[in-house]
């Protein structure tokens, strides 16, 4: 039996959980009233519910008494669960409406002559459910795992990491459904107005306090290197966020504000922010992932430790200077041109620094890469991910940029990058996590994974090729001259020559969908406790931890 | 030092991020708000009329930025395709800017006065009926929903907090100004164009009333982009605030 200081402090615990849950519940309300504007009441409506929910779980757990320990261990992996399903589905939504986008380029009717379908709304919720509801939920889970296992720590609060998880769910509906309803601020990778804007920040410090909690009370004397990581992309994205979203609304009940910062200054913000997005978000946090599931997997320590140091510190230095290749012949004074031009030329070698610490990794276990598919996704992520960021470094040199900029090469880039590497990287990890936190003894099944492995590396190359084409097609023919000196093509032209390129990258989109589906089947009958179909082929880490040791027959 | 240090201590550990991941932005950031060379000052630019802001804040709401750049440089070929390079101060009132990252459609930083009213709206209703080939969305719901006026002095008072110089007598009569842009030939309208000068007063959306639609909003702000400052007589080397 627990002390009775023990359960008084789970007492109180609950009772500011509730508290804290009534309060949400009664700005939802008062949101839901008061607002003139009925996306903005949509969303009290959302808030208030989420409110009244969470208050009916804090009380149902509470008066349930002692809540059964979880299995075998001391590890909080509840809400890691949460997350690991919410990241499967996000997942699944945002690559649904990115093909959708993707067909509506070659059909404009698809558009549907409907505001909520169309191109410019469903374009923001495509990216913000692919980068912060899927890669974010993938983040919060494999961090909060990665901490607790590194440093032999439990995550701190009784409800606390159940609010990060849950209360970011709210944060993507919100975001998702406003701009649906044209409720957007159009800062690119930052459309959601101030109040979902507040809504994050209150969450992304609780998780940044979780995350601190579990590093402070860690049994291990180091902090593990993965968590070098988490923990820059948790504090920077924070930075990040509170800076570029500084803004004043319109009123308190008007879903409108307007950004602080005007033109020149809004727009180096804006892309400091924006590349870093990339540089903290999809690049830090999935280096954490990289360096504990690789090892891990494949049995292996981190090639170099030193190589890891040197890595950290020069990527989270460099990166953030990076933003200005964004903006370059622009308005923008030449001077920050050139830094950041020259900046992100530097980034290229930390990032193969880091590339060559995740696959060096593997020496002296290469045939897992023919064995293990899981393996193969991860290692396949890292090689994605040496081929962008050579090819990010080569198109911020202003001559490239100059041709690449505006056109679908800088589309393609993005994809290789975030289909390649950060969903590669992501699958593998789920693949990893599901067994082990389900207690499972393997994957439902390993071919399902060797088809998703194939069906989406085929897609992502299918996508990158034809916008490497379409954009560097159409960034040379809008610079072309005929024989008089005359611009050779009117704009409409251009638009024209894609069609081709915008049919094939739409299927290349639809197969890495389909693979994302045959993963949600075999995460689905992983988790309702279907019996592997082929143990035999799976490796011994393929299992739970408490189930590996079992003598094998 | 050994890395040790870090390694063994979450607050220097965090500490030593933060101060790592500040110089980039501090350097790069912070200048371009006092070095007065950043926006050099030009003749003719003023803020958005009441119209032609609610018309951006729809720009914003559809999320054009995602297929049209606001952002012409200094490329010979741009320069051709779409006049004069942007510059700094032609964005000065944009909260937030709209520079953009994508021409999937043309820059429209300058495509004031390119087109008639008319084309506008019948673009922005149905864009195959005038251009065939065109893969831009249809905008028909513009032209049927009422713009909403209510609070137009509101967000001109918003504005004004964040820095555009909107006057008193400009956010008095932020709701009469707006109503007159789509009155032509009026005295308000004359009123309006000796508080915003070279704004563009007609029936937008080519429909009579003075009760103006959202088309009517958005095309008053595409007509006046780029529209403001005279290149028959800047000069790129010399002041031209004069």
């Amino acid at each position: 039996m627990a002390a009775p200081g023990v359960e008084e402090r789970a007492a109180f615990a609950d009772a500011m959980a509730l508290l804290g849950a009534l309060i949400g519940a009664g700005i939802g309300l008062a949101l839901l009233l008061g607002s003139r504007d009925s996306g903005m009441a949509f969303h009290g409506l959302l808030f208030m519910l989420a409110g009244l929910l969470a208050a009916a779980f804090i009380l149902q757990r509470s008066f349930d008494g002692n809540e059964p320990p979880e299995a075998s261990n001391d590890y909080m992996d509840g809400p890691i669960r949460v997350a690991t399903i919410a990241a499967v589905i996000w997942g699944i939504a945002g690559f649904i409406v990115g093909d959708v986008i993707a067909w509506q380029l070659a059909f404009p009717a698809l558009n549907l002559d409907l505001p909520w379908t169309s191109f410019g709304r469903l374009r923001p919720l495509h990216t913000s459910a692919v980068i912060f509801a899927f890669g974010g939920n993938v983040l919060i889970a494999t961090s909060l795992y990665v901490v607790q296992r590194t440093c032999h720590a439990r995550l701190p609060g009784r409800w606390a990491p159940w609010f990060v998880v849950w209360g970011y769910q709210l944060f993507i509906a919100i975001a998702g459904t406003g701009y649906l309803l044209g409720i957007t601020q159009s800062k690119e990778y930052a459309e959601p107005e101030w109040y979902a804007d507040l809504w994050l920040t209150i969450v992304w410090v609780v998780y940044l306090l979780v995350f601190l909690g579990t590093l402070a009370k860690r049994k291990e004397p180091h902090i593990y290197v993965a968590n070098w990581f988490f923990l820059a992309f948790i504090v920077t994205i924070a930075m990040l966020h509170l800076v570029n979203n500084a803004t004043i609304p319109v009123s308190l009940t008007n879903p409108k504000s307007y950004i602080v910062y005007s033109g020149v200054q809004d727009a180096m913000t804006q892309w400091w922010y924006g590349h870093n997005a990339v540089g903290f978000f999809l690049t830090a946090g999935f280096l954490g992932i990289m360096y504990y599931f690789i090892p891990k997997r494949v049995e292996r320590p981190v090639y170099s430790y030193r190589l890891s140091i040197v890595h950290f510190w020069t990527l989270i230095f460099l990166y953030i200077w990076a933003g200005p290749h964004h903006l370059h012949y622009t308005a923008l004074p030449d001077w920050a041109q050139t830094l950041g031009m020259t900046f992100s030329i530097m980034l290229w070698m930390p990032s193969w620094g880091g590339m060559i610490n995740g696959l060096m990794t593997l020496s002296g276990a290469w045939d897992k890469l023919r064995t293990d598919p899981v393996v193969r996704l991860l290692v396949v992520s890292v090689a994605f991910y040496g081929m962008s960021t050579f090819e990010g470094p080569v198109m911020s040199i202003k001559s490239v940029n100059s041709l690449s900029h505006y056109t679908d090469w800088t589309i393609g880039h993005v994809h290789s990058g975030a289909l390649g590497w950060v969903a590669m990287v992501s699958f593998g990890a789920i693949y990893c996590l599901v067994p082990w936190l389900w207690g499972r003894r393997g994957l439902y099944s390993m071919r399902l994974v060797e088809w998703h492995f194939w069906t989406a590396t085929i897609g992502i190359l299918l996508y990158i090729t034809a916008m490497w084409v379409s954009g560097i097609t159409q960034g040379l023919m809008w610079r072309a001259y005929d024989k008089l000196g005359f611009l050779q093509y009117s704009f409409i032209e251009t638009v024209e020559a894609m069609k081709p390129y915008y049919m094939i990258r739409a299927v290349g989109g639809l197969l890495f969908l389909i693979g994302a589906l045959i993963m949600a089947y075999n995460v689905w009958r992983t988790v309702r406790g279907d019996e592997p179909v082929d143990a035999a082929d799976q490796p011994r880490i393929a299992a739970a931890p408490e189930l590996r040791l079992a003598p094998a027959e | 030092m050994k890395h040790e240090v870090f390694e063994k201590n979450s607050m220097l550990l965090l500490i030593g991020i933060l101060v790592v991941v500040s110089i980039g932005g501090i350097v790069q950031i912070a200048p371009l708000f006092w070095v007065e060379s950043t926006i050099e000052k030009v003749k003719g630019m003023r803020p958005y009329s009441p119209l032609e802001q609610a018309g951006r804040d729809i720009y914003i709401r559809e999320g054009c930025y995602g297929c049209h750049s606001q952002m012409v440089r200094t490329l010979r070929d741009e320069v051709e395709r779409y006049g004069h390079y942007s510059l700094a101060a032609e964005s000065m009132y944009d909260h937030p800017f709209q520079w953009g990252s994508k021409r999937t459609g043309p820059d429209l930083a300058r495509v004031g006065g390119k087109y008639s009213d008319q084309w506008q709206a019948e673009h922005l209703i149905n864009p195959r009926a005038v251009v065939p080939e065109s893969i831009m969305p249809g905008y028909p719901w513009l032209a049927q929903t009422k713009l909403d006026v209510e609070d137009i002095a509101a967000r001109l008072k918003t504005l004004r907090l964040v820095g555009v110089p909107y006057t008193d007598e400009m956010i008095e009569k932020a709701k009469t100004d707006l109503a007159a842009q789509v009155t032509p030939d009026s005295r308000p309208a004359r009123e309006l164009l000796r508080r915003y000068p070279k704004a563009k007063v007609g029936k937008f959306d080519g429909k009579p009333g003075n009760e103006p639609t959202e088309l009517d909003a958005l095309v008053a702000y595409l007509q006046v982009l780029g529209t403001l400052v005279d290149f028959t007589s800047f000069d790129a080397s010399g002041p031209n605030a004069r």
